[in-house]
C-alpha cells in the first residue's frame, strides 16, 4: 500500500536525523546495541555494580566498561572529574552522535570547526541523579555521635569532609552543560526531566527548536544510569522491579508476556543529532531517517506509577503524531512501544496503541526491545529511536525476546521472529510511571 | 496570560506576595525545615503557615505530594480560578479542550527522608574498610524508607499531579535547568501555543530545595550567604557587601493561552508572553563566562523573537541572585546588549525579598513583573543600602517606583550555563 506523502509541512523545513550515538547494556555504540539487537543477545545481567543481595531485584542491565577518558578531548579532561556516570554516557553517546553526522564541533577539531555554536541547541532528558554514596559517606560517618547520625556534627564537621563541586555532579541539568562545554553549542538548551519519557520529550522539543527555525543542529536524547542502590531501592519498593531470575536474567523482562511479572532496570544514553533538513542537504550529509510527527499527552491514573487501564493518555499522543505526520495507522510499518514488562502497564499501554491504530493494531509489527536492553529511564526512549533508525535503514526489524505467549488481553502483533521488511513508517511510543506520554514517528529518509 | 498563582516565603496569594514586594519585606529568617544551626549558612527564606488542604477537595489524590508540589498544587488552583479553568471534576465547563491543555512545569526534586537516608549510611558504612556494605544499608531502607516518597522524589511529579488536578490531556513536560528552569518552562509553553500545539499551557514551577543535601550542595559551593546574624538583609543583590544567596521554596503557576482561545472564553487577559530567548554558556561548569556570554545571547534571541529592540524594554526583572559573580556578569551582559542607550532600562531583584526559588525562581518573579505592569510600578530592590561601585545600573534601591511600564524582560541563568530568557507585554486589547 503506498503511504501517502504528507501534503504540507506546515511551512517548516523538514527535519532529519543524521547521526547516532549510545551507550546501552549491549556495548559503546550504537552499532553494537543494534548488532546485539539483531543477534538477540541479551544485556541483561546479576547486578555486579554494587552488592544487590538485601535487594528484592538483583539484574539489571549494566553498560560495558569504559574509560571516560577515551570520549572527551585532552582539554576536557579535568571535567570529568564533575562527571556523574549519568553524565560520563550522555557525553560518550554525544560524541559518537556529533562524529556520525560529520559535523566539526570545537570537541572533535577546534581547527575545523563547521556548525556555527549559537545555531546548535542540545536537548538531553536526565532523571533523578544518586549521589555517590560511597562517596559522601566519609563525611556522613564523621558526624555521628553515639553511633548515631547526628546533624550538629554534620553541619559543623561533616559537611566540610564533602568535596566543593560536589552539587555539579548530581543537578540533572549538567548533562546538557558538559555536553554543550565539550562541543561549544552555544544556543538553545534543555534538561527535560520526565522520568522514562524523557528521551522521547527531548527529541519532541528538540525538532520543535528546530521546526521554529531557533537553531540548524540539535542534540538530542537522554541518559539514565540507573544501576545504583538509590534507584533500584525506589523501583522495588514500587514493586516495578521484577523478583528472582538471578540464575536466567535473560528471561526476566518480559514485555507483554503471559508471565512477566516486571521491569529490569538499566543505564544507557542515547544521543541523535538533529538537523535542518535543508542544510543537511547542503553539506550533503547522510541522513539516516525523518522525523516525521510528534504527539504528547498524559495518563492520569490515581496510582500515580500505574498507566490508566485504557491506555487514553498512550492513544492520545498517537493520534497526534499521526495527524502530525499526516498519515493513517496502516501506514505504519513497525512500533516500538515502551513494554517495560510491567503486566498492568504494558496491558494498558497495548490498549492504548490498539485503540489509536485501529484495524492496523493487528497486523503492523511491535517490536518492544526491553528485554534485551532493560529499561534505561530517561535514556530509552532515545534508545527505542535509535533502534527504529537502524531498522528502518536494514529494512530488518530483529525479534524481541521473552515474548513466548502473548499475555491475556493484549492483542498486539509482537514480532517473535526477525522480518525482513521495507519500512517506510515506524512509530515510538512511550510513558513514564507519573503520566507522561509522547509517540514520534520516524519516515524512511529514502522514501 | 489568564491566571497567575503564587506560593513562596512571602505569602500564599499574589497580593500579598506583591504588597510584601514593595515594602521589601524579606522572607528570610533562621531555617526551621531541618537543624542547620551548626551550618555555615543557618537561615533561609520559608514558606510559612501553608496547607494545601485548604486549596484542594480531594487532598486524598495528592497525600504523597512533595513539598514543592504541594505549593504548586495551591499556586495551579489560585492561577486556574482566575483564568475561569476547572479543577477536580471530570466534567468541565470552562470551554477548553483539554486534548489542547498541557501543562509545562520547572519543578524541582522533592527530598529523601532524611532520618532514614543517613541512618542507612551509618549503618552500612565499613570505616575501618572504607566501603559500603550494601546489605547492611538496604536492610535499613528496605525496612523503612517509603515508596511513594521515592516516587515522588522525581522532578516530573508535580506537573502528573496538576494534571490529575485539571484533567490536562496536551503536552505534559517538565524541565529543570536548575534556577532558569521555570522561565524556561514558560518560554517553551509560550512556543508550543504559539506553534498549534495546545491552545492552554499551565506553566510555571516549584521547588524546595531546602533539604540537609541540597543546602549542603550550594553552601560547599559557597554560593550561600553566611550572614547568619541578620537574615532578612543577606539577600542584597548588586550590594557591595553581597556574598551569595538565600535559599528560598515555592511555586508560581502563569496560565498561558492563544489570545483566540482566551477571547472565545472572555477570559480576561492579564500581559502578553511576547518573547523567548535561551542559550548555553558552553563555558564551564563553575562559573559563568566571563563575559556574559549566554546571557547576552539569549537576551538578544527573545528581543529577537519578540521584534524588539533594546530601547523597547521599560524595565528588566534580573536575576540578580546576590552572589558577587551573577551580580557582576549579569550587569556586564546588560551593558553589552543596552549599551547604545544614554539611559539603560532600570533592573531590580525580586530575590532580594524573596530569595532564590532555584527551580521556582523564574515563575515567582514573572509573577510580580505581571502586576508591576498592572500596577504601573517598579519593585525595588531591597537591602541596596551599598551599592557596588562596579555595578551601574538603576537598580532601583530600596523602594518601588511608579513608572509607565509597557514592556518588561525577565532573565534567569542556571548552574552550569544554560539561560533562559522571557518578555511581556502589556495588553491593550487588539491583537
Amino acid at each position: 500500500m503506498a503511504a501517502r506523502r504528507p501534503e504540507s509541512y506546515m511551512g517548516r523545513p523538514r527535519v532529519v536525523i543524521t547521526g547516532l550515538g549510545a551507550v546501552s547494556p549491549l556495548g559503546l555504540s550504537a552499532a553494537a546495541m543494534w548488532e546485539g539487537l539483531v543477534q538477540g543477545r541479551c544485556g541483561i545481567s546479576r547486578i555486579t555494580a554494587f552488592d544487590p543481595t538485601g535487594f528484592t531485584c538483583r539484574v539489571a542491565g549494566q553498560a560495558p566498561d569504559y574509560k571516560i577518558a577515551d570520549f572527551i578531548p585532552k582539554t576536557s579532561r579535568k571535567a570529568a572529574k564533575l562527571m556523574s556516570r549519568d553524565i560520563e554516557l550522555a557525553v560518550i553517546a554525544a560524541d559518537q552522535a556529533i562524529r556520525e553526522s560529520g559535523l566539526v564541533t570545537r570537541g572533535i577539531d577546534p581547527e575545523h570547526v563547521t556548525i556555527r555554536p549559537e545555531r546548535a541547541a542540545v536537548n538531553l532528558g536526565a532523571g533523578l541523579i544518586s549521589c555517590d554514596l560511597v562517596e559522601l559517606a566519609p563525611a556522613v560517618a564523621a558526624s555521628t555521635r553515639d553511633g548515631r547520625f547526628d546533624i550538629h556534627r554534620w553541619g559543623s564537621e561533616g559537611i566540610a569532609l564533602v568535596s566543593p563541586l560536589w552539587l555539579l555532579k548530581y543537578l540533572p541539568n549538567m548533562l546538557a552543560c558538559h555536553v554543550s562545554i565539550i562541543h561549544d553549542l552555544q544556543g538553545p538548551s534543555n534538561s527535560i526531566t520526565c522520568g522514562e519519557v524523557s528521551g522521547h520529550l527531548a527529541v519532541a522539543e528538540a525538532k520543535q527548536i528546530l521546526d521554529r527555525g531557533d537553531a540548524d543542529v540539535s542534540v538530542a536524547g537522554g541518559a539514565e544510569a540507573k544501576v545504583n542502590p538509590l534507584v533500584m531501592l525506589t523501583q522495588c519498593l514500587l514493586n516495578r522491579a521484577v523478583c528472582g531470575y538471578e540464575d536466567h536474567p535473560e528471561a526476566a523482562c518480559r514485555p507483554f508476556d503471559a508471565q512477566a511479572k516486571g521491569s529490569v532496570f538499566g543505564e544507557g544514553a542515547g544521543v541523535l543529532v538533529l538537523e535542518n533538513a535543508d542544510t543537511a542537504r547542503d553539506r550533503k550529509a547522510k541522513v539516516l531517517a525523518e522525523i516525521a510527527g510528534v504527539g504528547h499527552s498524559c495518563s492520569i491514573h490515581p496510582r500515580y506509577q500505574s498507566l490508566e487501564p485504557d491506555g487514553r493518555g498512550v492513544r492520545i499522543a498517537i493520534e497526534q503524531a499521526l495527524a502530525d505526520a499526516g498519515i493513517g495507522p496502516e501506514d505504519l510499518d513497525l512500533v516500538i512501544p515502551h513494554g517495560t514488562g510491567i503486566p498492568e502497564d504494558d496491558l494498558a499501554e497495548a490498549r492504548g496503541i490498539e485503540a489509536a491504530l485501529g484495524c492496523a493494531a493487528t497486523t503492523v509489527p511491535v517490536w518492544p526491545t526491553k528485554g534485551l536492553l532493560s529499561n534505561t529511564g530517561a535514556a530509552s526512549g532515545s534508545l527505542d529511536l535509535i533502534a527504529m533508525v537502524c531498522a528502518i535503514r536494514n529494512g530488518l526489524i530483529p525479534a524481541a525476546k521473552n515474548c513466548d505467549q502473548r499475555a491475556q488481553g493484549c492483542g498486539l502483533n509482537v514480532v517473535t521472529r526477525a522480518v525482513r521488511a521495507r519500512l517506510r513508517y515506524g512509530l515510538c511510543c512511550s510513558y513514564t510511571y507519573g503520566g507522561q506520554t509522547a509517540a514520534i514517528i520516524l519516515g524512511n529518509a529514502e522514501c | 496570560m489568564t491566571g497567575i498563582g503564587i506560593v513562596c516565603p512571602l505569602g500564599h496569594d499574589v497580593e500579598t506576595v506583591w504588597q510584601a514586594v514593595l515594602a521589601g519585606r524579606s522572607g528570610a529568617a533562621n531555617t526551621t525545615i531541618f537543624d542547620a544551626s551548626t551550618h555555615p549558612t543557618q537561615f533561609d527564606s520559608e514558606v510559612k503557615g501553608y496547607d494545601v488542604a485548604r486549596y484542594i477537595r480531594h487532598p486524598e489524590l495528592h497525600r504523597h505530594a512533595n513539598r514543592g508540589c504541594q505549593f504548586a498544587l495551591g499556586a495551579a488552583v489560585q492561577a486556574c480560578r482566575q483564568a475561569g479553568i476547572d479543577v477536580e471534576t471530570d466534567t468541565v465547563h470552562d470551554g477548553i479542550d483539554r486534548t489542547r491543555m498541557g501543562i509545562y512545569l520547572g519543578s524541582g526534586e522533592g527530598s529523601v527522608d532524611n532520618d532514614i537516608f543517613f541512618a542507612a549510611i551509618v549503618a552500612g558504612w565499613d570505616v575501618h574498610a572504607g566501603r559500603m556494605d550494601w546489605r547492611r544499608w538496604a536492610k535499613v531502607v528496605f525496612g523503612q524508607n517509603s515508596a511513594m516518597q521515592g516516587l515522588e522524589q522525581e522532578p516530573h511529579m508535580p506537573a502528573a499531579h496538576i494534571a490529575m488536578l485539571t484533567s490536562a490531556r496536551g503536552p505534559v513536560r517538565s524541565c529543570l535547568t536548575a534556577c532558569a528552569a521555570s522561565t524556561q518552562a514558560i518560554g517553551e509553553a509560550m512556543m508550543l501555543i504559539r506553534h498549534g500545539h495546545a491552545d492552554v499551557m499551565i506553566s510555571g514551577g516549584c521547588h524546595s530545595m531546602i533539604h540537609p543535601m541540597g543546602v549542603m550542595g550550594f553552601s560547599r559551593l559557597t554560593a550561600l550567604s553566611t550572614r547568619n546574624d541578620s537574615p532578612p538583609t543577606a539577600s542584597r543583590p548588586f550590594s557591595a557587601s553581597r556574598n551569595g544567596f538565600v535559599i528560598g521554596e515555592g511555586a508560581g503557576v502563569l496560565i498561558l493561552e492563544s489570545l483566540d482561545s482566551a477571547r472565545r472564553r472572555g477570559a480576561k487577559v492579564l500581559a502578553e508572553v511576547i518573547g523567548y530567548g535561551s542559550s548555553a554558556d558552553a563555558f564551564r561548569v563553575t562559573d559563568m563566562h566571563d563575559e556574559g556570554r549566554g546571557p547576552i545571547q539569549a537576551i538578544r534571541a527573545a528581543l529577537k523573537d519578540a521584534d524588539l529592540s533594546p530601547c523597547d524594554i521599560d524595565y528588566i526583572n534580573a536575576h540578580g541572585t546576590s552572589t558577587v559573580e551573577n551580580d557582576s556578569i549579569e550587569t556586564l551582559a546588560i551593558r553589552t546588549v543596552f549599551g547604545g542607550q544614554a539611559t539603560k532600562p532600570p533592573v531590580s531583584s525580586i530575590k532580594s525579598t524573596m530569595g532564590h526559588l532555584i527551580g521556582a525562581a523564574g515563575a515567582a518573579e514573572l509573577i510580580t513583573c505581571v502586576l508591576a505592569i498592572r500596577d504601573g510600578v517598579i519593585p525595588p530592590t531591597a537591602n541596596l543600602t551599598d551599592q557596588d561601585p562596579k555595578l551601574d545600573l538603576d537598580y532601583v534601591p530600596l523602594k518601588p517606583r511608579k513608572a509607565n511600564l509597557r514592556i518588561i524582560m525577565k532573565e534567569s541563568f542556571g548552574f552550569g550555563g544554560q539561560n533562559n530568557v522571557v518578555i511581556i507585554r502589556r495588553f491593550d486589547g487588539h491583537g
